[in-house]
Parts: C-alpha cells; sequence; structure tokens
C-alpha cells in the first residue's frame, strides 16, 4: 500500500498535520511563534551536522533545537533584552552558520530547496515512522503534560503555588516542538513549518469556545488542509509544501466570515422570541 | 511539633541588591485568617508568594505543611485572546471538578449562571468572583487571597467578605488575605500584619463596635463584616521607604 509515493505524501501530511494541531494551539496561546521559527531556521544547522558526520537528522535537529532552547535561557537571564530581539539575533545567526558550513564542507550536496519548503512527494517509509511513531509519542506526551502546561499558559504563578509543575512542562513542551520541527522538514520544509503550526490554529480559535475544542479543530483544519493541498498540487502541478499553506490560509479567510456570527444571533433571536 | 500550615521565619528576598522586604515572620494555623496589609510596593505580594513557595526566600526559612491542597487567587490575571476559555474551563484549570461541585462554588460566589460564558465577557467584579471560585472548589487546606476586592465597590467588597467568612465556615481553611486598605480589615481577621519592607506593626484587629470613636466618624454605614486596625508604629518611613531615624523615639 506504501509503495505509491503519492499515498506516501497522504500518510505524512496527514500523520504530520493531526499533531501540528494542538502543538500549534499552545504556540499561539504562548505567543511563541517567532521560537518556533527560530527552531525551525535552526534546523539547518542541525541537517548540515548530520550530513557532515553521516548521522540521523531528525536526531541531530532534535540536539541542535535543544542546545538553541538553552542558549535561549542562558540569554534571557545574562541581557536585558527583549524576547523578540533575541530569537531574531538566534535564528539568523545560527542559520547563517549552517550556510557557512556548508560551504565549507563542499563534498555534501543537500537539495537546498526541499530542505527550505520540503518535498513531500520524495517521502519514504523511514520518514513515515518517524512521523507517525513521533507525532504518536508527541502526541501522548503532550496529553500527560497538558494540565501543568495548560494552566501555566493561563498563569505561571497560579500553576506553581497549587503543585503543579509547569517549568517542566515548558521544558518539556519545547522538547515537543523540536521533535515535531524535526520531523516536518521533509513534509513541509523549515521555512513553512511554523506555518502549518499556527494557522490552522488560528483558524480554529475564530470557530471554537473551549481549548480542547480548538485543539481538536485545528487538527481536522490541518488534515482537511493537507488533503486538498496534495490534490490540488497534482492537478496543478505546483509545489506541495506551500500549496498546503496557502490552502489553509484560504481556510483561514473562511473561517473570518462571520458564520458563527449569524448563528448565534439566530439562536438570541429564537430565545428572545419564545420569551 | 507544631501545626501551622505555614510558617515564615525571618524571611526576606532580595532582587538587584535591594531588598524587597525583609525580616517577616508570620504563622497561619487552621481556621485562621491572617490579614497583610502595607502601601503599594510594600512586599504585601512577596511574602505571599515566599507563603506558597513561589519565592524562595534569600534570607529565613519558610515551612509550608506538605501534602495540603493550596489555592492561590493571585492579584491580576490577564487572559489572552487568543485562549478560549469558559468559566467551567477555568475552575477546571488545576484540578477537574465534578460539575455539580462547580456549581455548588459558582453559587458561593453568586456567579452560577455565568458557567458557560467566556472569561473575557466578564466585568472585573465577576472575574473576581470567579477567581474566588475556583479557589473554593478546591476545598483548600490553605487560601491566599490577594486583594480580591480590587476593582470592586463598597458593597461588592462587604458581599465579598461575606463570602470569605462562608467559606472559612465551611471549608475550615487558614487564609492569608491581603489588602491595600490600611485601616479597614474584614473583622474576623485573627491577626493583622502591617508591612512596609519590613513588619511595621502587627496585632489583632478592634472591632467597630467597641470603638464609639470610629463609630461616630463613620456613623452607622459601617458594615459588621469590617473591623479598624489600630497601627502601632514606632518609625515613620521616607518618601523612599527608608526609616526616618531622626523620628525615631
Amino acid at each position: 500500500m506504501f509503495d505509491d509515493f503519492i499515498v506516501r505524501a497522504f500518510a505524512a501530511g496527514i500523520g504530520l498535520a493531526f499533531i501540528t494541531g494542538p502543538l500549534g494551539c499552545f504556540i499561539v496561546w504562548r505567543r511563541l511563534s517567532y521560537f518556533g521559527d527560530t527552531i525551525a531556521h535552526t534546523a539547518l544547522l542541525g541537517v548540515v551536522t548530520a550530513y557532515a558526520l553521516d548521522f540521523n537528522i531528525i536526531i541531530a535537529v532534535l540536539v541542535v533545537s535543544c542546545l538553541l532552547a538553552l542558549s535561549l535561557l542562558f540569554l534571557q537571564r545574562r541581557t536585558n533584552l527583549p524576547d523578540d530581539a533575541l530569537l531574531g539575533l538566534l535564528a539568523h545567526s545560527v542559520l547563517a552558520i549552517g550556510l557557512v558550513l556548508l560551504g565549507i564542507l563542499s563534498f555534501i550536496r543537500i537539495d537546498l530547496m526541499g530542505l527550505l519548503f520540503g518535498d513531500i512527494l520524495s517521502v519514504n517509509v523511514t520518514d513515515l515512522l518517524f512521523v507517525w511513531i513521533g507525532g504518536g509519542i508527541v502526541l501522548i506526551v503532550l496529553i500527560l503534560i497538558w494540565r501543568p502546561l495548560f494552566a501555566g499558559t493561563v498563569n505561571l504563578e497560579l500553576a506553581k503555588a497549587e503543585g503543579l509543575n509547569p517549568d517542566l512542562a515548558n521544558a518539556i513542551f519545547t522538547l515537543l516542538i523540536a521533535s515535531v520541527i524535526a520531523i516536518s522538514i521533509k513534509i513541509v520544509g523549515i521555512l513553512l513549518i511554523t506555518g502549518l503550526l499556527i494557522i490552522p490554529a488560528s483558524a480554529s480559535r475564530n470557530l471554537s469556545s473551549t481549548p480542547i475544542q480548538m485543539a481538536i479543530i485545528s487538527s481536522i483544519i490541518g488534515v482537511a488542509s493537507v488533503v486538498l493541498g496534495i490534490l490540488t498540487s497534482m492537478i496543478w502541478n505546483t509545489p506541495t509544501g506551500p500549496t498546503i499553506l496557502t490552502i489553509t490560509l484560504g481556510v483561514f479567510i473562511l473561517t473570518l466570515l462571520p458564520l458563527k456570527k449569524l448563528l448565534i444571533s439566530k439562536k438570541k433571536i429564537e430565545l428572545f422570541d419564545k420569551r | 511539633m507544631n501545626n501551622y500550615l505555614v510558617e515564615l521565619n525571618n524571611c526576606g528576598v532580595l532582587r538587584n541588591h535591594k531588598w524587597l522586604v525583609r525580616g517577616v515572620s508570620l504563622k497561619v494555623s487552621q481556621g485562621e485568617i491572617v490579614t497583610l496589609i502595607g502601601p503599594n510596593g510594600s512586599g504585601k505580594s512577596t511574602t505571599a508568594k515566599m507563603s506558597l513557595d513561589i519565592l524562595k526566600p534569600d534570607e529565613g526559612t519558610n515551612i509550608i505543611k506538605k501534602g495540603m491542597r493550596i489555592s492561590y487567587v493571585p492579584q491580576k490575571i490577564s487572559i489572552d485572546w487568543s485562549l478560549p476559555l469558559r468559566a467551567i474551563d477555568f475552575v477546571n484549570l488545576v484540578k477537574k471538578h465534578k460539575t455539580s461541585e462547580i456549581n455548588d462554588a459558582l453559587s458561593i460566589t453568586g456567579i452560577k449562571h455565568l458557567i458557560y460564558e467566556d472569561v473575557r465577557n466578564l466585568s472585573g467584579g465577576e472575574f473576581q468572583r470567579l477567581l474566588m471560585a475556583r479557589a473554593i472548589a478546591k476545598e483548600p487546606h490553605f487560601l491566599v487571597l490577594d486583594e480580591p476586592v480590587q476593582g470592586v465597590d463598597y458593597p461588592g467588597e462587604i458581599a465579598l467578605y461575606k463570602t470569605i467568612q462562608e467559606i472559612v465556615k465551611k471549608i475550615n481553611c487558614g487564609i492569608l488575605l491581603i489588602s491595600h486598605n490600611l485601616h479597614v480589615v474584614m473583622s474576623q481577621t485573627d491577626y493583622v500584619i502591617c508591612l512596609n519592607g519590613h513588619v511595621c506593626c502587627s496585632g489583632a484587629p478592634n472591632t467597630v463596635i467597641k470603638e464609639p470613636e470610629y463609630l461616630k466618624l463613620f456613623g452607622k454605614n459601617i458594615d459588621p463584616t469590617l473591623a479598624f486596625y489600630q497601627h502601632d508604629h514606632d518609625h515613620e518611613h521616607l518618601p523612599d521607604g527608608s526609616i526616618d531615624d531622626s523620628k525615631k523615639e
């Protein structure tokens, strides 16, 4: 069944969109979109290192992402610069280091475009295993740390005072983001992954009234966009990753239409009539 | 062995070479209300955070009884727009409760009808009541209320204090209450500590009825849920918070 590259593409995209849904919600709630972007940028360095040392790409990206998160913590304590400045500093300098290293190690042949924008049609069975098993683990861990992570998102001190451990949950959450970015490189690429995390979650925000609802709808929007995106890219022969992202944007715009408002006001009028 | 829920011994917090608060000692037992009063920036919230172990004291010790349920009503919570959150979700934030328990807690604070309302649609007073409802739904052993009546008008303040009295009666927890009102505290307060970077004075409050002077001053507008606190300072503070040595006796 997974012999067909189209089937593999669907399987990989759907698997990834499942997990980016709830994870993306936390990124939006915690205002971490720029942080996700930074980790994605540094993934290039991970990939180059992996090629140079003949090492597994996903694990190399994970290690580099963790080092990045640690450097951020260190810089936050040592400087008085705002977070977005620190993230910008790290994102672009590490991206630059990755490119410099790529130039020095001239024996490495990397499909740079594929790395930046993904190449979902070239996903192999090993990649699929990483997406589904890795994604499954990420989802399970996210469910396990949901309460302390969510309580800490609403109010860190309250969560701490009442006996939860939000700091540990935050650290694990950072690892989860890094893992998802690592497994997504081949599917949507490092420049577009933050979009797949944020846009479905943002679209879902316009439709939901509870946190769990938002996480689930976000997954559904992501999966639907992946399916539509792959189909569209086949029909029009467009690059698949960018097509998926364009579809998510389309969904986001649709959710801005006052559908929900219309429904609610209708309900209110009915209630009013009953009185 | 003592039986205090929380005990601070000569605690201080140092930030950027400045003591936010220093030399604070306090004890809260079960069923007891301790009120912290003091001007802005006097270290009330810092002291509360030490009693919750959110902040580790840089000096002195904070001893917190193991295994007790703690509820905290922080001074300020802002909910980001990106987060869809109803009152019921907020009550379930730290611990999931049965719907009946949530209904009970919301009834006590008088906002049962708002259970499925988005928290950003609540008024300031309603949100304070929601914070309180969440705190009592847990049936805590130790409850910390950081300025629970801020942004609430006078009748609302009396109503909230009455609610606190009901809570004490119902779940018999120890309460650490913070108030910026320097002279009026809850009449059921067992002990008042006046802070201004350090403990200025402390003692039990006077009940209104016992003090004809105050009655003359305020008439009968003062509700019996409130009591006056008579300060007994032996020093004065300069505008920067330091102690005025020239006037010290």
